[in-house]
């Protein structure tokens, strides 16, 4: 009885219809915070007196590589339970989240280069967060090339979620290697103001922004998964008769 | 050809007795391919010649001072070695896909587990180990300093391993596709990034005067770790690639 | 506490103002690409569908009359 809400989930008819109701909610509450804690951040947030005001780019840097991080995750466990349980609504999500993480992943690196500029003079520097999220930059355009490489829509989905899980078991393995290879090579001029040390006022809307990411992130999937359902199913009747019914909302 | 008839010949065999076990399975695989190999000795050479050609360019490129030379010598051995690797594994199953052993083997009795890892130990055997002999002989031209060769080798010979394990999982997925080739070095080269950055780092910290034993431990570690796991992925994917 | 006396300081920040907006910016385009893209793409598979839903309408209209 329990289970019959995962059972449900294979129909993606089913969560199309019930998660029409969630999105206006979502994108209200995510659009909310986001404002919020951006005008916090810009304007309202104290200014470091190291970094000075470069460090605001921080409250969107750090959600973002959040994210792209745990979006990767998302992508590997759903395309994991596509494989395992046949699941269709799986495959899509993990179709939707490939292409909302790289464009994360893209996000932090670009903010991370342009924050090194004014704080470390140069766009790029080898530091160990910033090479561990290109290379999972690398990881995501993997998945989608390979996603977008095969002709077959199932065979599509089964061989990128394979790549997943190959990635997300290799992922703690390339961060660790990446940061013991960045501890031999540190020099000693460059460092991380380490996130421990930062001031609560300024904590605060980096909270309100991480926040306001994750239920971003869950609209983005959201919506992305949704289309995805409709261009899949688009020729059964309860989609063409959708279409017909033409403007209605989400 | 002769070699496509040897493996009718196993089959045969296969049929006539009682179902071969895990061990004559992986035997017979491993001869095939290596016979196979053999037969092409021409494309077991390409990788070598790319490995001395683009370490050629290295000097013409950059500088032909020692000094440079040698301090560029382990990163650039150890990426070059690399991209030859990548170079030779889209052929790991394209040959099988194409005239069908492939599914030979996927609805063969033994566990197909063990039968890519016969054609992954043939693949580094007609690759990474030619590879690695030829290191010291490419490490001279780049001048590369004493005590490093020694580590060289012993890097080069776990790392080229895994980077074979590793790959097979990439040339697995993209076997069915017409245009595998680039798209395997595109979802292959970010899951190299650990093993090319201890490898080098051996030789880099032998040369500099310290112990490598730590590297070489982990590059080991790598190398158990992709045995156990990356042909049973390998496998998963070539069922995806052929069955669809 | 506002940190900033006018506008034109926060548009300034002591000189970091380029970068800080410019990142802003950038993750602006790209939040509202992920939300309007599925629904461009919802929207022209919706044409898509009644585009053919017409046609095939006129097909089978078409099939009834006479031949000559």
């Amino acid at each position: 009885m329990g289970w019959q809400w995962f059972h449900r989930l294979g129909s993606p008819r089913w969560f199309y219809e019930k998660s029409s109701a969630w999105i206006p909610w979502l994108a209200v509450l995510s659009i909310a915070l986001l404002l919020w804690g951006s005008v916090w951040g810009l304007a309202f947030a104290p200014t470091d007196f190291k970094q000075g005001n470069s460090y605001r780019i921080i409250y969107i840097h750090v959600p973002a590589a959040f994210l792209s991080l745990a979006g990767y995750y998302v992508m590997a466990i759903s395309g994991a339970i596509g494989l395992i349980w046949k699941m269709k609504l799986a495959d899509m999500v993990m179709k939707s989240a490939a292409v909302i993480g790289a464009v994360l992943t893209f996000v932090s690196l670009v903010t991370g280069a342009v924050w090194g500029k004014p704080t470390w003079g140069t766009w790029w520097v080898w530091d160990a967060r910033i090479t561990s999220m290109l290379v999972l930059f690398f990881l995501y355009l993997g998945v989608i090339a390979l996603q977008e490489a095969y002709q077959q829509q199932d065979t599509a989905n089964k061989a990128s979620a394979i790549l997943a899980l190959v990635g997300m078991v290799n992922i703690p393995i390339i961060y660790k290697s990446v940061d013991w290879w960045y501890t031999l090579h540190q020099p000693a001029t460059i460092k991380f103001t380490s996130e421990s040390t930062i001031h609560p006022s300024m904590l605060y809307p980096l909270l309100v922004m991480v926040i306001a990411f994750y239920l971003f992130y869950a609209l983005a999937l959201l919506l992305r998964t949704r289309s995805e359902i409709l261009y899949r199913e688009r020729k059964t009747r309860w989609v063409q008769e959708l279409a017909e019914a033409g403007k209605g909302s989400h | 050809m002769s070699g496509r008839a040897a493996g009718i010949d196993d089959s045969l065999q296969a049929q006539a007795t009682p179902v071969p076990g895990l061990w004559p399975g992986f035997w017979a695989t491993l001869r095939r391919d290596l016979l196979l190999a053999f037969r092409h000795r021409g494309e077991m050479a390409n990788p070598i010649l790319f490995f001395l050609m683009v370490i050629t360019m290295v000097p013409l490129g950059i500088s032909p001072e020692k000094a440079v030379l040698a301090m560029l010598a382990p990163g650039m051995l150890w990426v070059v070695a690399l991209l030859a690797t990548l170079l030779s594994l889209d052929g790991l199953f394209r040959s099988d896909f194409e005239d069908g052993t492939l599914e030979q083997l996927l609805i063969a009795p033994q566990p197909l587990y063990f039968q890519v890892l016969a054609k992954v130990l043939v693949h580094w055997l007609t690759s990474g180990l030619p590879l690695t002999l030829m290191a010291p002989l490419l490490g001279v031209m780049l001048s590369l300093p004493e005590g490093g060769y020694g580590v060289l080798v012993l890097s080069l010979l776990l790392g080229t391993a895994s980077l074979s394990l590793i790959g097979s999982i990439g040339a697995a997925l993209t076997v069915a596709l017409r245009k595998g080739g680039l798209l395997l070095s595109l979802i292959i080269l970010p899951l190299y990034v650990p093993v090319l950055i201890f490898g080098a780092s051996a030789v880099t910290s032998v040369v500099e005067g310290f112990p490598a034993s730590g590297q070489l431990a982990i590059l080991g570690a790598f190398l158990a770790t992709s045995i156990v796991l990356a042909p049973l992925a390998a496998a998963g994917a070539l069922r995806i690639s052929v069955n669809g | 506490m506002l940190q900033f006396e006018s506008l034109s300081e926060l548009w300034n920040m002591a000189g970091h103002g380029p970068y800080v907006w410019a990142c802003y910016l950038i993750t602006a385009i790209a939040i509202v690409y992920l939300l309007v893209s599925p629904l461009r793409r919802r929207r022209q598979l919706f044409e898509q569908l009644r585009r053919q839903a017409r046609i095939e309408a006129a097909g089978q209209s078409d099939a009834r009359r006479p031949d000559f």
